[in-house]
């Protein structure tokens, strides 16, 4: 007989839910959500989760497992006690759709309003260095599993939906802006739509990011000095105000 | 009983991996009203799991290369039953649609002077793969959905499209439902293109994801749309086999194109024996000679000595690997060895590998900078698909489309790693393309009302079933079946015997049961799409019993060699009267030119 593992599992739906019981055989090397597929397939087939690469690539399956956020598919069952119970909860910044699904659409909404990478214009081909795609690599390595928005306590716990864009999309609009070919200017979207100066560096963000992307240190800060040279300049101010001139 | 949403279009994209977001970008700037579909999130198919890269000639890294080459190197690949016109568009095109991502912000990996990176993989000729370390399909589908929401294309995130509507043998538009309320929906629109994926839900061992369960290949058979090709699955030579939870789980060419070398039980280097006469001559025949060809690559000349037989191509390799283990040679696992750590520096393999690096160590406590890998086949492509115009990418139903793996013949018998890539980014284009030019010159068709309300009604059966089984048992039994009568290796009674348990599992999925309510039901999606997987299962089985020879990755232990007579032919499959029909078609007519690129070498 194969040790057996203990999860309570939410289910239920935006209005109401319960933790709900269940125990499934252990078998080596298994991550939470293999367990909660053995549940699915063996107890409730109606169980809700989201999942696609089961290998840390796609960012489908995020969850919170013992009140910790994480991927479900890279976090291995070995790692927690002998017969404690683990608890899985869906991502508590999005409304619930069903048990472990939540309605992550607000994101796709935010995303829609970052223009796009702008080239110089008639370039068939663009040449850039290694060393200046590594900078904005760091940032494409994102993975769009939303825990960095989950975590973010302007989002989390003051729920500032139509401010603030959110750790996810500063990392976004810094592969932009940084990237060594790209005309646009997204600083004023950053100050005023995206809410940047919500921010107070907190790096909860970071902590959770399952690509290790310095979040805070190498997108938000430095995204932070440009909207400040921008507009928080007093010289730039002074020049403003006598010649009228955008910068 | 059942009401459903109407919603109308000129385009319907079905599937928003590579091929479908691709598709769609392209719909839209051509004027057609469009809509994607897709059962997942954006950015979460299949493309995002790609690896190693996208193939395309653009000669930064080796300037002797061409399309000519790339052509010829997919037709060999193919072993010469791909639809020539596909390859050769695909050769021609592959450059400059990878250069039109880098202007909508791909950042691919760099050469030394500031241009885009190419890497070696298995039958490339040359270094040939743009790539983003091993994260490429990341790169690829992160660019085109940014470039999507920009582009004017309405998306229907975790739709699931179950049946193509036809009036008067035309496309009118898909009928399906909302994964998260179970609502039914009908897309009323002139042209449909089925950017679906593969099917490789039907096997055991797989790299593909849930979403993988043949809806596209399904849809189309059932409209009386002519597949091809339907033999021809690959097994990918390196999936991960142990521990079992990512059994399957793929491990990327890149590993092997970075120096890695495949080792068996007893640390012999065996694919020195596998290289067979279609390649001999093309690569190194020693440890010596493989191991100049690396230091050459690592230190980035242009290599003297001839390529590392692990480089050879996917079908080859995973067939060797299979035999090593079948003959006691294997891993500790049930697998074989593949080892970069002795071949290249920690620093190079956490930088050009790191996924690879990161999923090991997470989730299988190896350290691949200082230890080998455990590898095994793990199935992976479906070569076969939708019979398609190579130009227009229409199938043989007027106004539907399909493009990347649902749709057929590009590869031929065995697909070239990094040629999936490539392939979405061509053809997905050319069907956005004509499926808008075709939309823009019809009147819509009529929606059937009672043909609707049936499938509405047929869908929802399952609730009602009161004694039936739970439809993961089912599917697990069919993926078992598959694994192991229809794997890598064929014979005649394996192969009978399969469709006769096919048949015993259909009366079964019909009968299965599923309970809870229609939103956001996984057991209710799955027990829905054993349908697919079952129909396309049979023509798999089918197509394989027909074509009694080997060739590419349909190999018949009963018929090993490969046959001219056969090579001669596709095999076409179709549903007509709820019955599988399969005919041999000729192959076309190549033009002389192109024979004579095959002769040289």
């Amino acid at each position: 007989m194969s040790k057996m593992a203990h999860l309570k599992i939410f289910r239920g739906d935006a209005q109401r839910g319960e933790m709900v019981d269940y125990q499934v055989p252990i078998a080596p090397g298994m991550v939470v959500l293999d367990a909660i597929h053995a549940v699915q397939a063996t107890q409730a087939p109606d169980l809700a989760v989201r999942w696609n690469c089961k290998a840390g690539k796609c960012g489908s399956c995020g969850g919170e497992v013992n009140g910790k956020p994480r991927l479900m598919c890279m976090d291995r069952m070995d790692k927690y006690a002998d017969g404690e119970p683990i608890t899985i909860r869906p991502l508590k910044t999005f409304p619930v759709i069903k048990d472990l699904a939540t309605d992550v659409s607000w994101n796709y909404t935010v995303n829609k309003t970052i223009p796009a990478f702008q080239p110089p214009a008639g370039q068939a081909e663009l040449n850039f260095s290694q060393a200046e795609a590594d900078r904005v690599q760091e940032f494409r390595k994102c993975i769009e599993c939303f825990l960095c928005q989950n975590v973010c306590h302007v989002l989390r716990e003051h729920e500032k939906y139509d401010d603030f864009g959110g750790p996810r999309f500063f990392v976004r609009v810094a592969g932009l802006e940084m990237h060594p070919q790209d005309t646009a200017d997204r600083t004023g979207l950053l100050k005023d739509d995206l809410g940047l100066g919500y921010c107070n560096i907190t790096k909860c963000c970071t902590e959770v990011c399952p690509e290790n992307i310095a979040i805070t240190d190498n997108a938000i800060i430095p995204l932070k000095e440009r909207v400040a040279d921008r507009f928080f300049d007093p010289l730039r101010a002074l020049w403003r105000m006598l010649f009228g001139s955008k910068t | 009983m059942s009401k459903y949403q109407t919603v109308s279009y000129d385009v319907v994209v079905v599937g928003a991996g590579g091929a479908g977001l691709r598709a769609a970008i392209e719909a839209s700037a051509s004027g057609a009203k469009t809509a994607l579909v897709c059962k997942s999130l954006l950015g979460k198919a299949h493309t995002v799991m790609a690896e190693g890269g996208v193939a395309a000639a653009l000669a930064n890294v080796e300037s002797r290369d061409s399309w000519q080459t790339h052509f010829r190197d997919t037709m060999k690949g193919g072993k010469f039953l791909n639809q020539w016109r596909m390859a050769q568009l695909h050769a021609q095109e592959a450059p400059e649609r990878v250069r039109e991502l880098e202007r909508w912000g791909a950042v691919f990996d760099r050469t030394r002077d500031g241009r885009i990176l190419q890497r070696n993989f298995g039958g490339h000729t040359y270094p040939r793969l743009a790539h983003v370390g091993d994260r490429t399909g990341l790169e690829i589908i992160r660019t085109l959905q940014d470039k999507g929401v920009h582009s004017g294309i309405d998306v229907f995130m975790e739709c699931t499209i179950r049946r193509i509507l036809l009036d008067d043998g035309r496309v009118a538009g898909c009928f399906g439902y909302q994964r998260e309320s179970g609502r039914f929906m009908v897309f009323h629109s002139k042209a449909v293109v089925l950017a679906t994926g593969g099917i490789g839900r039907c096997w055991q061992i797989t790299s593909n994801s849930w979403e993988y369960t043949a809806d596209g290949h399904a849809m189309a058979l059932w409209a009386g749309a002519d597949l091809i090709d339907m033999e021809f699955v690959q097994f990918h030579p390196t999936g991960m086999v142990w521990p079992p939870s990512v059994q399957g789980t793929l491990i990327t060419e890149g590993v092997r194109g970075e120096g890695g070398v495949l080792l068996n039980g007893n640390r012999e280097r065996f694919m020195f024996r596998y290289i067979p006469e279609l390649f001999q001559g093309e690569f190194a025949e020693t440890e010596e000679e493989a191991t100049r060809w690396i230091d050459a690559v690592v230190a980035g000349q242009r290599p003297e000595a001839r390529r590392p037989p692990e480089l050879l191509t996917r079908d080859v390799v995973a067939r060797a690997i299979r035999r090593e283990v079948r003959e006691g040679r294997g891993s500790p696992h049930g697998g074989v060895f593949l080892d970069i750590a002795s071949r290249r520096s920690s620093e190079v393999i956490k930088k050009k590998l790191p996924s690879m690096y990161h999923q090991f160590k997470e989730l299988a406590d190896v350290d691949i900078t200082r230890e080998p890998m455990e590898v095994g086949p793990t199935c992976h492509y479906m070569m076969g698909g939708v019979r398609v115009h190579p130009e227009t990418q229409e199938s043989t139903i007027p106004g539907l489309f399909a493009a990347g793996e649902a749709a057929g013949g590009m590869h031929g018998s065995n697909r070239l790693g990094g040629n999936s890539l490539s392939d979405l980014l061509v053809f997905g284009k050319r069907a956005g393309e004509h499926a808008a030019a075709y939309a823009r010159a019809q009147a819509a068709g009529a929606i059937d009302d009672a043909q609707v309300t049936s499938e509405a009604n047929e869908a929802l059966a399952p609730f009602d079933h009161s004694n039936g089984e739970n439809p993961y048992a089912v599917h697990e039994e069919l993926r078992a079946l598959m694994q192991t009568y229809v794997g890598i290796v064929r014979t005649q009674d394996d192969l009978k015997h399969a469709l006769e348990q096919i048949q015993l599992l259909r009366q079964r999925a019909v009968q299965v049961k599923v309970g809870g309510n229609i939103q956001y039901n996984p057991g209710w999606h799955l027990a829905l799409d054993l349908k697919n997987m079952l129909d396309i299962s049979e023509a798999v089985t089918q197509a394989a019993l027909l074509r009694e020879e080997s060739r590419g990755a349909h190999t018949r232990e009963d018929f090993p060699d490969s046959s001219p007579s056969w090579g001669a032919v596709n095999l076409v499959v179709q549903q007509r009267e709820r019955k599988l029909s399969i005919t041999q078609v000729p192959l076309p007519e190549m033009p002389a030119e192109l024979k004579e690129l095959l002769k040289s070498e």
